[in-house]
């Protein structure tokens, strides 16, 4: 009763933990950025040859882990065609494992490799693959429920088709939700289809409900590998690696060389302004009144109408986004963070 | 392998029929109801199936069978996976009435066959449609075509439909299709049926009152899950049939899974496959657990390898140090000698099996009448207790055997009755002595009955002598002597007896009731890597990352990494850093103050080596690192980037873990 009375005590102090981290909406940091850092922000690019250049430490022991991990591959094999499904989970990336495991067992018999992280994967490509490569179909379905009971009635006639799937990241943004892992957990209840997929997110297990769990039949391997998530992480929009969602410097001035002169004053004007407001947090941005009078004062349109199709160029490129206030009024704003903004600025000073 | 795979099947078919039995005589009652409803509301059954809804796929599959031989041809079964909308519904439903037509048809008219193409339309009014065209056919065609002899009494079979899983459908689906069925009720005769995983409550709250009132609902319970199980646990594992056995440990693994996690069926059942495949992947002796039968064959068959897997095993090294000097030199020298003997130690491990099983059926018979049940209710935990330790060592045993001593007359005659009956049934050669001298107990507390009621008498006479005196002196010395008498008085024959038949249970126990660890080769027949098990099972993959990002040490092998307490080394891996300082903050974690603790704690561990480099190109590697490890905790789920101030992430665990 001792190991319980400490685990309960461990329970309680799970709890007051939790509510001690979100006991106070004041949350204490410091206020520096990034921003203060005098350090650039890294592209994908540079930090990939960065990391090249740093050593992988450890690399003997993870090497020593890996080659436990692939004793098992045997097992595996067998356990996958007594109709279990492998679901790998541990600390680091298991996308080498997997490849290793394809290529030493699987080369002659048909596979699919499902790479989960892709940001653009959707069950319908797999699906899809399945469909076009596997069972040689061409046509198209309605929708995937459609395509998949093709899929079903075609394996469960014909008992010599046999495919193994490899899902890297089956807990991917993409592959998480609700209808996409209904479909693969049917799909993997198929006796012919063997899935082993590999897992990372800490609350991965959440997806599945009882009915899906029991579809999956996962057989549980811990393979921690400490390898890094290369591949996974590129598709990862850090905080600190420099977005491409958002506007860059060069693509900024890439565009802008492309308009007329009068296009750039307008947007030069509208950037001047808004830094000058940087301080104000609630600064709506500019109305457009304000601007067409700016605008006409520096000899820039001569009319309403030339402002608009000025603007409305500009959005076509993403370089500005209108807000309509409360009071109903059209607010100009660029949505570029101040710094990237005041760089430009000082560029095109250069430039002229 | 194939073994195994042969095993595996013979397994499964067993509870497979299992199974659909224990349905069968639900189904029944269900079928029956179903053929007596009237038409005015639409009937519905409320099938109330307990939460174990991997479970209930072969309860619908038996029922369907069932429902399709005696009553109706045309049954859809509909999920609410497959039913987002009204319009799916229709349309699946449709496609499965169509085809169960088919099926039933297609021996005999092929033309029916170019209905199932067109399901384009797929509206009530078709399905009237259809359904009218098909009871004019069938109409016609009942006189001369009898086909299920039951079924054609019908004019008009009745259409079912079973919703699997009542709790997933959306209730706007629900409510439409209920309204627009009953809307049709006297052209379709509808009977819906409704597998209800949690209570009976959820057909009011998913429904409105105005649409459950055009349903007339009969509630049907099925077994609980609780029974299945022991009745699995009595099949497969309290038999002789099969020779692979389950260690206590393993077998506890499975109960507390099946108990405390989700009470499916089916996942004991996989459970158990895993064990079968694990103890006959893992232990290079198990081409040895087969049936008796095939024992000689196998074991002759051996290789030198083999044999010194035997010599290997504890059990059979224990056996060999009882053994005289000349044996023991015989064992583990020839090959021959061992294999003769291995036989020997295998047949009487199957005996043993044998006897255990009756034995402990007839100790079930005991303990489970007790008050307090001091070694469980259920036969499996008297089977595990068994397993886990020398029984009658425990205090429980003492305890149920003082109960035992203090069982009345009858209760101790009819379970002798059913012992004698367990050991009669039993296949076992010893209990032929056993039996007798049961019976012999259960003729002498006949012949006890005579004697009692002779007792009685001289009680009585007795009594009627105290009536007799009115002296109080004497008064006083009769009831004296009676007390002494009363105190000091041999135990009745009665109790003699139950004594003895307790006593005698007790060496019984003591004999074929002894746990399998302590039996020679059991490592043959019995799977005991619990751990494995668990591991494969029941995985905690938060745990594993816990370890791993706390302690690298446990996984690389590293001296360097080997730290005490709670601190980390600044030579662990970068996330293990990453995750350490992330630990030490709150909510918010403010990304600048992270990375200069980083590239602190990383400097430190690179002083002695990093001279060279430009101080500059250090940092910027630094820094990518960081932003490696970063990124692979958001991919991790542990922090999201967050919007509350800039250049922050939020945590998303809290505490140590």
């Amino acid at each position: 009763s001792l190991a319980k009375k400490i685990k309960e005590q461990k329970m309680g102090n799970l709890v007051e933990e939790y509510f001690e981290a979100h006991s106070s909406s004041k949350v204490l940091t410091s206020d520096r950025t990034l921003q203060k850092l005098r350090k650039r922000r890294l592209n994908q690019q540079t930090l990939h040859d960065l990391l090249k250049k740093a050593p992988l430490a450890y690399a003997a022991e993870i090497r020593d882990l890996n080659q436990q991990h692939e004793s098992l591959f045997s097992k595996w094999m067998l356990q996958l065609h007594l109709g279990f499904n492998i679901v790998l989970y541990g600390l680091g990336s298991k996308r080498d494992l997997l490849e290793k495991f394809r290529t030493s067992l699987l080369q002659d018999s048909v596979h699919l490799v499902v790479n989960g992280y892709f940001p653009s994967i959707t069950v319908r490509s797999i699906l899809n693959s399945i469909t076009e490569e596997v069972l040689d179909h061409i046509g198209t379905f309605r929708s995937p429920l459609d395509q998949l009971e093709f899929i079903i009635k075609r394996f469960k006639e014909d008992s010599s088709l046999e495919l193994y799937v490899l899902i890297h990241n089956l807990d991917s943004q993409m592959l998480r939700g609700e209808r996409s892992q209904q479909i693969l957990a049917q799909l993997s209840s198929l006796p012919s289809i063997y899935l082993i997929a590999s897992i990372d997110h800490i609350n991965a297990p959440l997806m599945w409900d009882q009915a899906k769990l029991s579809l999956y039949n996962w057989l549980w391997y811990e393979t921690t590998t400490f390898s890094p998530y290369v591949e996974e992480t590129s598709y990862e929009n850090s905080l600190l690696v420099q977005q491409s969602g958002s506007l860059a410097l060069s693509s900024l001035t890439h565009v802008l060389h492309s308009l007329t002169l009068n296009a750039r004053g307008i947007f030069r004007l509208l950037a001047q302004h808004q830094l000058e407001k940087k301080d104000n947090p609630s600064y709506p941005g500019l109305s457009f009144q304000d601007f067409y009078q700016q605008c006409r004062e520096a000899f820039l349109v001569n009319s309403d109408l030339t402002l608009r199709a000025q603007l409305t160029e500009f959005r076509d490129h993403k370089l500005i986004r209108t807000k309509r206030g409360a009071d109903g009024v059209e607010y100009l704003l660029i949505p570029v963070d101040d710094s990237t903004l005041t760089d430009f600025l000082e560029k095109e000073d250069e430039d002229v | 392998q194939q073994i195994q795979e042969d095993l595996n099947k013979q397994l499964l078919d067993n509870l497979v029929s299992f199974l659909s039995r224990s349905h069968s005589a639900f189904q029944e009652k269900t079928t029956e109801w179903t053929c007596r409803m009237k038409f005015r509301e639409i009937p519905t059954a409320a099938l109330v199936l307990g939460v174990n809804v991997t479970d209930h796929d072969l309860t619908f599959r038996g029922l369907s069978d069932v429902l399709q031989d005696n009553i109706t041809p045309y049954i859809a079964l509909l999920e609410a996976k497959d039913c987002p909308g009204i319009k799916n519904l229709m349309q699946k439903l449709m496609g499965q009435l169509m085809n169960c037509d088919i099926d039933v048809d297609s021996l005999e008219d092929e033309d029916c066959v170019q209905v199932s193409q067109n399901r384009i339309r797929c509206s009530m009014s078709s399905l009237i449609s259809w359904y009218e065209s098909l009871t004019k056919k069938t109409d016609s065609e009942t006189p001369s075509k009898k086909r299920n002899s039951s079924s054609r009494h019908w004019q008009s079979p009745p259409v079912v439909v079973i919703f699997k899983d009542m709790e997933s459908f959306t209730t706007k689906v629900l409510q439409d299709f209920i309204i627009i069925s009953s809307q049709h009720i006297h052209e379709l005769p509808l009977v819906l049926i409704f597998g209800i995983a949690t209570s009976p409550m959820i057909i009011h709250r998913l429904l409105p009152h105005s649409v459950s009132s055009l349903l007339c609902i009969e509630l049907f319970q099925s077994l609980s899950c609780k029974e299945h199980l022991s009745t699995i646990i009595d099949k497969l594992l309290l038999t002789s049939r099969f020779p692979f056995k389950l260690g206590e440990k393993v077998l506890q693994v499975l109960i507390n899974i099946f108990l405390y996690h989700d009470f499916s069926v089916q996942n004991f059942i996989k459970g158990f496959q895993l064990c079968i495949v694990e103890h006959f992947y893992s232990q290079p002796l198990s081409v040895l657990c087969c049936q008796p039968v095939d024992v000689k064959k196998r074991v002759y068959s051996l290789s030198h390898d083999q044999c010194e897997n035997i010599r290997r095993l504890s059990s059979f090294r224990r056996y060999v140090e009882k053994q005289e000097s000349g044996k023991q030199i015989a064992l583990l020298t020839s090959d021959s000698f061992l294999k003769e003997e291995t036989e020997k130690l295998l047949e009487d491990l199957h005996v043993y099996h044998e006897n255990y099983v009756s034995i402990l059926r007839c100790l079930h018979v005991f303990t489970s009448s007790l008050p307090k049940y001091p070694l469980g209710k259920q036969i499996r935990e008297l089977h595990c207790a068994c397993l886990e330790n020398r029984v009658w060592e425990t205090e429980e045993y003492e305890s149920s055997l003082q109960l035992a001593r203090m069982l009345n007359k009858t209760d101790l005659v009819t379970m002798l009755q059913q012992c004698v009956e367990i050991l009669m049934s039993s296949s076992g050669k010893e209990f032929d002595k056993t039996v007798e001298k049961l019976k012999e107990f259960l003729t002498q507390f006949q012949n006890l009955e005579a004697e009692a009621s002779q007792e009685r008498d001289v009680s009585v006479s007795s009594q009627k002598e105290l009536q007799k005196k009115t002296d109080l002196y004497h008064l006083q010395k009769t009831l004296l002597e009676l007390k002494e008498s009363r105190r000091s008085k041999k135990l009745t024959k009665f109790e003699m007896l139950r004594f003895e038949v307790v006593d005698y249970i007790d060496s019984l126990v003591r004999k074929y009731l002894v746990p399998a660890d302590d039996r020679t080769l059991h490592e043959i027949v019995y799977f005991n890597a619990a751990t494995v098990l668990r591991g494969h099972l029941n995985a905690a993959p938060r745990t594993a990352l816990h370890t791993a990002l706390n302690n690298p040490h446990w996984y690389l092998k590293n001296q360097a990494l080997k730290c005490d307490g709670g601190g980390i080394s600044n030579k662990a891996p970068d996330i293990c850093i990453v995750y350490k300082l992330h630990l030490e903050c709150g909510r918010l974690i403010n990304l600048v103050d992270w990375l200069e603790a980083f590239a602190t704690v990383v400097m430190a561990a690179e002083e002695p080596n990093a001279d060279a480099a430009s101080s500059d190109q250090v940092d910027d590697i630094i820094h990518a690192r960081f932003i490696r490890a970063v990124s692979e905790l958001e991919l991790l789920g542990f922090i999201k980037p967050s919007k509350q101030k800039t250049d922050h992430v939020a945590r998303l665990t809290w505490g140590g873990c």
